[in-house]
This record gives C-alpha cells, sequence and structure tokens, in this order.
C-alpha cells in the first residue's frame, strides 16, 4: 500500500490574469478524511475540481499513488474511475432510473458483468436505505434521497479516492443528516475522502486533517482536530468565529 | 353552400389529401435526417463540416420556399438538372426543413446543463458514451417541442407547391375555384383537409414530448 494516496505539489490555476489557486501543496494518505475548509470564493471547489480534472491549471504536479498525473483528457478519463466525485446540485442523469444512474459507470465504463454490478449496486441502495427506489426516476426523489444516490453512483466504480464538493449545501436541512451519515460511514470504513463542506459539526467530526483555504492559497494544514479548537492564524479564528463555531 | 358540391369533389381532394401527406412525410423524414446530421457536425465541432453546415443553415433559412421551389424546378433544368415536380417537391421540402430540424436539435443539445457533462465525465464516461448516454438523449428530449413545430410548420408549408402545380390540397381546392367557382365549398373541404392532417399530429406530438423525457439506456 502507496503512503499517499494523492499528492499536490506547486500548483497554480489562473483564470485569464487572474490567479485563482496559489502554490497548492498538500498530500493525502490512503483512509483519511481531509477536509477543506474556507470563505465563499476561496477556491475550495476550484481546487477539488482540478483534482479530477474537471478544471485545468496552468503549473503543478498532481501524482496519483506515487504516479504523476499527464493532465490529458484520456488519463483523466481513466482515472476518474478511481478518484469519485458527488456535486452540490443534484446531478443524477433524468433520462435514467436510478439504478441505471448507478449501473451505467460499472457497465459501460468499466465493462463489468451485469449480475455483480446489479449485486452490488443493490448492496449500496440499501446500505443507504433507498432498496424500494431502484425503478423510480430521479424526478422522484427527494432532494437527499438524490444525493444520497449521487454517492452510490460513484461508489459504484469502487473509487479508490472520494471528492464532495459541498454536497449538502443545497439540501433542506433536514435532508442534511441522512447524507451526512452516509459519509461518516465511509469514513468509519476507511474511505479516502476530500470534503468541502460548511456543516462545521460535520466536519470537526469527520476531519483527519483540515486544509483552511484563502483567497487560492492555503493559510492552515493542521493534523487531527486541533484546527477547531485551536486554528493558528486569526483569519481561521475569524473564520471559525463567522460560522458560529 | 352546397353539400352536394362538396360531396361530388370529395374523390378529388382525397386523392389530393394523401398527395398531401405523403410528400409531407418524406420531406419531414428527410428533413429530421438532415438535420440531426447537421447538428451532430455541429456538435462535434467537425472542421470544414461545420462551415459547410453553417452556410447551408443561413442559406435554407433566409430563403423563402418559393424561391428554393422556383430554383429546383424551373432553374436545375438550365443545368442539365430536370427534376419530376413531386420530388422537387420533397427534396424543397428537405432543403427548407433541415435547417430548422438542425437549429432544433442544437438548441436542445446545448440545452443540457454543464453538470449533466460533468457528471458523466465524473464516472469516467468517454466523449462518445457521454454523447450516447446523457448528452443526446436529454437533448433531444429538449428538442421535442421545437421538432413539433417544425413537423407542423412543413405541413403547411407544403400549400406552397402550388407554384410547381403539385395536385396537393392547396393546388386542388384553387382548380376548384377556378373551373367551377365553387369558391366556398372548395375552401371549406381544404381548411378540413389540413385540420384533419395537423390537429391529430399536434395532439400526438404533445404527448410524445411528454414521453420522451424519460427512458432507459436499455442494458
Amino acid at each position: 500500500m502507496v503512503d499517499t494516496l494523492l499528492k499536490v505539489e506547486h500548483l497554480n490555476k489562473a483564470y485569464g490574469t487572474k490567479q485563482v489557486l496559489h502554490d497548492i501543496n498538500f498530500s493525502v494518505t490512503p483512509g483519511s478524511v481531509t477536509v477543506l475548509l474556507g470563505p465563499s470564493g476561496s477556491g475550495k471547489s476550484t481546487l477539488i475540481r482540478c483534482l479530477n480534472g474537471l478544471e485545468e491549471f496552468q503549473s503543478g504536479q498532481l501524482s496519483f499513488e506515487d504516479q504523476p498525473i499527464k493532465p490529458t483528457p484520456k488519463t483523466w478519463q481513466q482515472l476518474r474511475q478511481k478518484i469519485g466525485m458527488v456535486f452540490q446540485s443534484y446531478d443524477l442523469f433524468p433520462n435514467l432510473t436510478v439504478i441505471d444512474n448507478i449501473l451505467l459507470g460499472p457497465l459501460k465504463v468499466q465493462k463489468r458483468s451485469k449480475t455483480e454490478a446489479l449485486k452490488q449496486a443493490t448492496q449500496l441502495l440499501k446500505e443507504v436505505d433507498l432498496t424500494d427506489y431502484a425503478d423510480a426516476f430521479p424526478r422522484q426523489l427527494s432532494g437527499g434521497q438524490k444525493q444520497r444516490i449521487a454517492i452510490v453512483r460513484a461508489l459504484a466504480l469502487n473509487p479508490e479516492f472520494m471528492l464532495f464538493d459541498e454536497v449538502t449545501a443545497s439540501l433542506d436541512p433536514e435532508m442534511v443528516r441522512g447524507v451526512l451519515e452516509v459519509m461518516l460511514n465511509l469514513a468509519k470504513r476507511k474511505m479516502t475522502m476530500l470534503v468541502v463542506t460548511h456543516e462545521m459539526n460535520f466536519a470537526q467530526q469527520i476531519a483527519d486533517n483540515v486544509l483552511f483555504l484563502e483567497d487560492g492559497a492555503i493559510l492552515e494544514k493542521t493534523q487531527g482536530k486541533q484546527f477547531f479548537t485551536h486554528p493558528q492564524t486569526d483569519r481561521a479564528r475569524e473564520f471559525l468565529d463567522s460560522m458560529a463555531f | 353552400m352546397s353539400w352536394t358540391v362538396i360531396q361530388q369533389s370529395l374523390p378529388i381532394f382525397e386523392k389530393a389529401f394523401w398527395l398531401t401527406l405523403k410528400l409531407s412525410c418524406y420531406g419531414i423524414i428527410g428533413a429530421s435526417l438532415l438535420g440531426l446530421f447537421a447538428s451532430f457536425i455541429r456538435y462535434f465541432q467537425i472542421p470544414v463540416a461545420k462551415q459547410l453546415v453553417n452556410i447551408y443553415i443561413e442559406l435554407s433559412r433566409n430563403t423563402p420556399l418559393l424561391i428554393q421551389l422556383f430554383f429546383i424546378y424551373y432553374a436545375f433544368p438550365e443545368i442539365g438538372l430536370k427534376i419530376p415536380a413531386q420530388t422537387s417537391g420533397i427534396i424543397g421540402l428537405v432543403f427548407l426543413g433541415g435547417s430548422y430540424m438542425a437549429e432544433a436539435f442544437s438548441g436542445g443539445l446545448d440545452g443540457v446543463p454543464k453538470v449533466q457533462i460533468e457528471s458523466g465525465k465524473a464516472i469516467g464516461l468517454s466523449n462518445l458514451q457521454l454523447a450516447r448516454y446523457v448528452i443526446f438523449p436529454q437533448g433531444l428530449a429538449l428538442s421535442v417541442p421545437a421538432i413539433a413545430a417544425n413537423v407542423i410548420f412543413l405541413i403547411k408549408e407544403t400549400s406552397i407547391f402550388t407554384v410547381i402545380a403539385i395536385p396537393g390540397l392547396t393546388n386542388t381546392a384553387l382548380d376548384q375555384i377556378g373551373m367551377y367557382y365553387h369558391t366556398d365549398e372548395s375552401l371549406f373541404v381544404l381548411v378540413i383537409g389540413y385540420a384533419i392532417i395537423l390537429i391529430p399530429l399536434s395532439l400526438i406530438l404533445t404527448w410524445l414530448e411528454r414521453r420522451a423525457r424519460y427512458g432507459t439506456f436499455g442494458h
């Protein structure tokens, strides 16, 4: 087993002349949960989207399982089977049933057998408590249910690393719990995760490491949960206060 | 208005009705295929072909069908290309409709939200798979209302076939009026003739619009 699953070195990104990510360096160890915190517009989403090739960047090196990533569309397409991502908006394919949403990747991308993929999908659906919805269309689901299915859809590819980009930000408060529980269960099972969230209690509960981002630069990089109790910078303290934490 | 006159003219109108329907069908099918093809070229940004498609669309949408038919039926024989009237009519309809269909399909494909494309990429779909399972099904469903409007538009355009003497519904009505002065009766049957085609069609298309939105990828 590698001791670094993902390594980010000197990552810089700009939109035109406006630099949005400044010399980002960090690494993610297998089985750990890294929480990415920071005010709106600090570049959290941009950073997380760079990690599965949805955003291009100007300079820097990403490595996955100690292999440098060559940022070509082909490489990213391969890697996305190992790096799953769940988005803020409910992004299920509305033209497909729940089970087809889940099976699309395993069957068409990974060319796995239908019996085996279906068995896994059924098991995953059971774990998120949505067995009865296999044949429903996304429009028949609530926001929280859709988001749980979106997580299952990503997990169905057996990824080694999961990216969560503010997955509860557009949910009703009472829907948030269910989605967070699914993520906590994943963490318990040692899924390696990078999580962007504004749910501070959840962040504290789940975090093995914290990255605090401001204006596109990492301001604090802390092991463990001390960030929440003993932030090193004034800016981080201000941020925690503003979140009423 | 005399029912006897209407009854007497029915057989000839019936022939015209089926002819109008037949030419419309060929025209619409041809226009849809051409439009689909053109929109795929645009979607995949195929060089050269993309520019040709754009020229075709501008030319087709910005000239009246009447003039297009004149060209095909009266001007082409000058360069040795003699095309029978009905074939000319179909070609005209395909030429005109192709661009409208292309715009309708393209509009649908462009209307697929960006996050859908990103979610498709995020589960490792290749560009072709993304097109096949996510963008085309959703885009085509989005384009159904515009396609439906085009279908109806193209059927109504067949009335212009009169200018190249195709005995469709409109031409037949004008003939009847010209020969027998049965103006009221002929216009009445003409309207009914188009309504019989268009009203049920419009209902079917509305139903199809609702259906098209959801499907499976058929594993």
